[in-house]
């Protein structure tokens, strides 16, 4: 493994945190916020000198797939652990355990948050706290991928390691290229977004926050009531920016750049949809006919195709309670929760490829039961799933229900309802956010104990590297060195 | 430069390689996926998994932005098909391996005709290498500047050079003939200066004109005839042009050869060659031969080992030149310590031909580097500038320039005349320069400057 290399990437990971911190200092000369300015620059300093230090050069810059992962997996804990050292210094979250879950909840994209009282923090830190979801949406190392000289195909290595989906590849030839392509289509999108909401007269810093929120399907909200005393609008402007940002990007790649057409016919884009629309009409159906909470149909459209948009796409915002939501409705969101959107895209959760792919596996079993010496293929988009794309397919949901269950039978010891301790898991190994009952939109994280924050951190991360990044660790022989 | 491969065995691995090193943005099409993921695994290109003759996958690749097309599948037909299709398009230019014997005396004809850039033959052009090499025998490698205008000899030192135990400046041979501009000394590779002391077994690197060649080969103490007869051992491809080319020159050939239908089809096209039907690892087959009479000596059966085992036997045997085919393209230096004589790898010439095409294309776009030889594993580089009207470093001595460390004009060709530059000597518009040197990334005459100087 090399180990020097790593040390390098984490360098860059280092300098280029403490850059952006700096957003945050900005935001609080903007405040006047001079009581937690100077722990910001404090930590900007700390970020920037030890970055210094690490940043000598290796003169082996090849990083083959082992220490690809392990790379990415280490650069996301420091960057974690560094983003954590603000809200403690600031003294707006001193436990440093709650601050790591605020921080990893904010780079994956999570945005379950401990704190009871959001609107109390700093400007300063609410600012960090959100764009933390933007730069962990996209990925910092395909952004570090951008400058950092590495040779060959280690860049690839970093890209697959880091991006979601089962199948990583890339538009251009170029690893620099397609990281530049990706930010182009992410930045132009966090602009269109910034830009509708303004015209929607949002104020500027909620403007910011929550669009941050949006793009990178993270789901901090700055006011404790999430986003619903946003205006109707206002609301389904975000809606919508939240299902195109869980939309694959090689969408849009097709669509700006190549060909509109293709990009249309791509299977996982269409089921995306549909389990979108499908949720949204069940959803809307029974809590207007079933419910007494809604008495005008467009209140209740708006409701559940905002939650339906924030669930799947693992965003993670609230219009509404849905904890009062009868249980089918509740079910369906959790089972959107779990499914997730598409690989590719800023969210998390399993993948709408990786279901579509476990669906045609199971009906081509089925059929091979039926009759036994039929020969087919899992075709996806008119092309044949490799047997090797398959099995990482199937052992992704093997370990992914695995851990799962563990961290379930753990957090049941802290002694709260089943329900609870289920949708938490489910709510930050998927990324999404607030979960049902005592982790639901209306409540927190907050009451967990401490190794039961630290479980959901770990799964938080695990959820949003797909797991085997954070899994490696613990294999010991991947840290002998031989 | 965009630039799609199609095929990714050896020699499409290597071009994928070096193009991208080169900072090309490189597109590998291939029906085998676990290659092609091994490629995307090293090196930065990407791998599109399909057959290159499919419409579709060429599309996939972004044919219609391509600049190059590079067919080196096994397949000939497929190659001549996806350069068409490539063509057909885009403007992109395309390049074909062909190298069934069939297609090589059509081979103008069908590059014109299907509008191909350039075709290779890989056998072919390793059998002219060795041509040449057969011509001098006692250079070990060749390289031409300036249309083969200048060449680029490189030696071993003999025994009894009068070149031993002198600088490069005290020896008067190499003020007026040729100029060394590459010394290896074991791993060594240097650019010498004027205080370099030869010693012998240096392996020298020289500019000369081809006229001069002769001249300067006797003065340094090596031997100047041409081999007259060669044994060529293994006889597929290659050795069948090879024997075609030399038996033109008037040089005898012997041929040893395993197969009988081999032996029979060679005979029926090769009148003049000694035929013998036989294993050429035996020893006492060799000796029955007559190898100790042979001035030179091919090794190209198509067992790597054994040609290497063949050359190592041969080498005090044989009075000229020993020259063993390789296939492998890696373990380089475990070749070089062997003390080859010269070795050929016909992959490798492919592979060099084809890049430098693409250089020179890459070149003419953003600068005006005319020739780009990389050698020595890639170590040194030797360019060829060309010098233009509004150039501000014409008409001033050497002496007052400051060249780049490792960085040296080897020679200048003016008005049809190679010019060995000496600190008087200074660039007039229109000279072809050829510049050696271990830097990399030169791209206008004004780079070897210490300090740049627009050119």
């Amino acid at each position: 493994m090399n180990r020097a290399m790593i040390r390098y990437v984490t360098s860059w990971i280092l300098r280029l945190e403490g850059l952006l911190l700096c957003s945050s200092v900005i935001i609080a000369l903007i405040y006047r916020e001079f009581d937690v300015l100077p722990k910001y620059l404090m930590v900007i300093a700390g970020c920037e000198a030890l970055g210094f230090l690490l940043a000598q050069k290796p003169e082996d810059s090849r990083i083959y797939q082992k220490s690809g992962y392990i790379t990415v997996a280490l650069a996301w804990i420091v960057m974690s652990a560094v983003g954590a050292l603000p809200f403690v210094l600031t003294g707006e979250i001193p436990n440093y355990i709650d601050a790591l879950f605020e921080i990893v909840s904010g780079f994956t994209t999570t945005g379950s948050s401990i704190l009871k009282d959001v609107e109390a923090v700093s400007h300063a830190s609410l600012f960090w706290r959100s764009f933390s979801h933007w730069i962990g949406g996209m990925g910092v190392l395909v952004f570090i991928l951008m400058f950092i000289p590495v040779k060959g195909g280690s860049q690839m290595n970093l890209m697959r390691a880091e991006s979601p989906g089962p199948d990583v590849s890339k538009f251009v030839p170029r690893v620099h290229n397609t990281a530049s392509i990706l930010y182009k289509i992410y930045l132009g999108m966090t602009l269109g977004q910034i830009l509708c909401l303004l015209i929607a007269r949002m104020p500027w810093f909620d403007t910011l926050c929550i669009t941050f929120g949006t793009a990178g399907t993270g789901g901090f909200g700055i006011l404790n009531s999430s986003c619903a005393s946003y205006t109707p609008v206002q609301q389904w402007i975000i809606t919508i920016f939240m299902i195109a940002f869980g939309v694959n990007f090689s969408f849009y790649f097709l669509l700006l750049f190549r060909k509109p057409k293709a990009a249309f016919k791509m299977e996982e884009v269409r089921a995306y949809g549909l389990i979108i629309l499908t949720s949204i009409v069940l959803i809307t159906v029974q809590i207007f006919s079933r419910t007494t909470l809604y008495h005008h149909l467009g209140d209740a459209v708006r409701d559940a195709a905002f939650q339906v948009g924030s669930i799947i796409t693992t965003t993670g915002f609230s219009t509404t309670d849905f904890n009062q939501w009868p249980s089918f409705s509740k079910w369906i969101l959790v089972l959107l929760m779990i499914c997730g959107a598409c690989a590719g895209s800023t969210g998390g959760g399993m993948k709408v490829s990786r279901i579509l792919v476990l669906l045609k596996t199971l009906k081509k079993e089925l059929l091979q039961i039926v009759h036994p010496r039929s020969v087919r293929k899992v075709m996806l988009d008119g092309e044949t799933v490799e047997h090797t794309v398959l099995r990482s397919i199937n052992v992704f949901t093997a370990v992914y229900f695995l851990i799962f269950g563990l961290s379930v039978l753990i957090i049941s010891l802290d002694g709260f309802s089943m329900e609870t301790n289920f949708t938490a898991v489910a709510a930050t190994l998927n990324n999404i956010g607030p979960g049902l009952a005592g982790v639901g939109p209306a409540s927190n994280f907050s009451a967990y104990s401490p190794i039961s924050k630290l479980i959901l951190t770990f799964d938080m991360l695990a959820g949003r590297l797909e797991i085997f990044p954070m899994l490696l660790l613990f294999v010991p022989s991947i840290w002998q060195r031989s | 430069m965009q630039i799609i491969i199609v095929g990714c065995g050896k020699v499409g691995s290597a071009l994928a390689a070096k193009l991208s090193n080169e900072d090309h943005n490189v597109t590998v099409i291939d029906t085998n996926a676990e290659r092609l993921n091994h490629l995307t695994d090293l090196y930065d290109v990407m791998g599109i998994c399909g057959n290159g003759t499919d419409y579709q996958i060429l599309e996939r690749a972004d044919i219609q932005n391509a600049d190059i097309l590079i067919a080196v599948t096994y397949s000939d037909e497929v190659n001549l098909l996806c350069c068409v299709l490539a063509k057909r398009a885009s403007a992109c230019r395309t390049i074909a391996r062909v190298r069934n014997p069939i297609y090589s005396t059509g081979r103008d004809y069908i590059r014109r005709e299907l509008g191909l850039a350039m075709t290779i033959n890989p056998e072919h052009a390793a059998a002219r290498e060795i041509v040449r090499l057969l011509r001098f025998p006692t250079a070990i490698g060749i390289n031409s500047f300036s249309k083969g205008h200048i060449e680029m000899f490189r030696f071993r030192v003999p025994d009894h050079s009068p070149l031993i135990g002198q600088a490069i400046k005290d020896a008067k041979i190499l003020q007026t003939d040729g100029l060394i501009c590459i010394a290896e000394r074991g791993d060594d590779i240097v650019i010498p200066d004027g205080n370099y002391v030869v010693q012998k077994n240096d392996k020298l690197s020289v500019i000369l004109s081809p006229q001069n060649a002769l001249k300067f080969i006797s003065d340094v103490g090596l031997k100047t005839d041409a081999v007259r007869n060669t044994m060529i051992i293994g006889c597929g491809e290659m050795g069948y042009y090879l024997a075609k080319m030399l038996l033109n020159m008037g040089i005898k050939v012997k041929i040893i050869e395993r197969s009988r239908e081999r032996c029979e089809i060679l005979a029926e096209h090769l009148h003049k060659a000694q035929i013998i039907c036989g294993d050429g690892s035996d020893e006492d087959l060799l000796r029955e031969e007559g190898l100790e009479e042979m001035d030179s000596l091919v090794a190209c059966t198509g067992i790597d080992e054994e040609n290497i085992i063949l050359s190592l036997y041969a080498k005090n045997k044989i009075r000229q030149k020993v020259v063993t085919k390789m296939s492998r393209l890696e373990f380089n230096d475990v070749i070089r310590s062997l003390d080859l004589d010269s070795v050929i790898n016909p992959k490798t010439i492919t592979t060099e031909t084809i890049l430098q095409y693409v250089r020179a294309m890459a070149n003419s776009y953003d600068s005006n580097v005319e020739t780009l030889y990389k050698i020595m594993d890639d170590r040194v580089e030797a360019l060829e500038f060309a010098i233009h009207r509004n150039s501000s470093i014409t008409h001033v001595p050497f002496e007052d320039l400051h060249f780049k460390k490792n960085t040296l004009v080897a020679g200048i060709y003016r008005k049809n005349r190679l010019i060995i530059p000496d600190g008087q000597s200074y660039f007039v518009p229109g000279d072809s320069v050829i510049v050696v040197t271990t830097n990399t990334g030169f791209d206008e005459i004004g780079d070897i400057l210490e300090t740049k100087v627009r050119s």
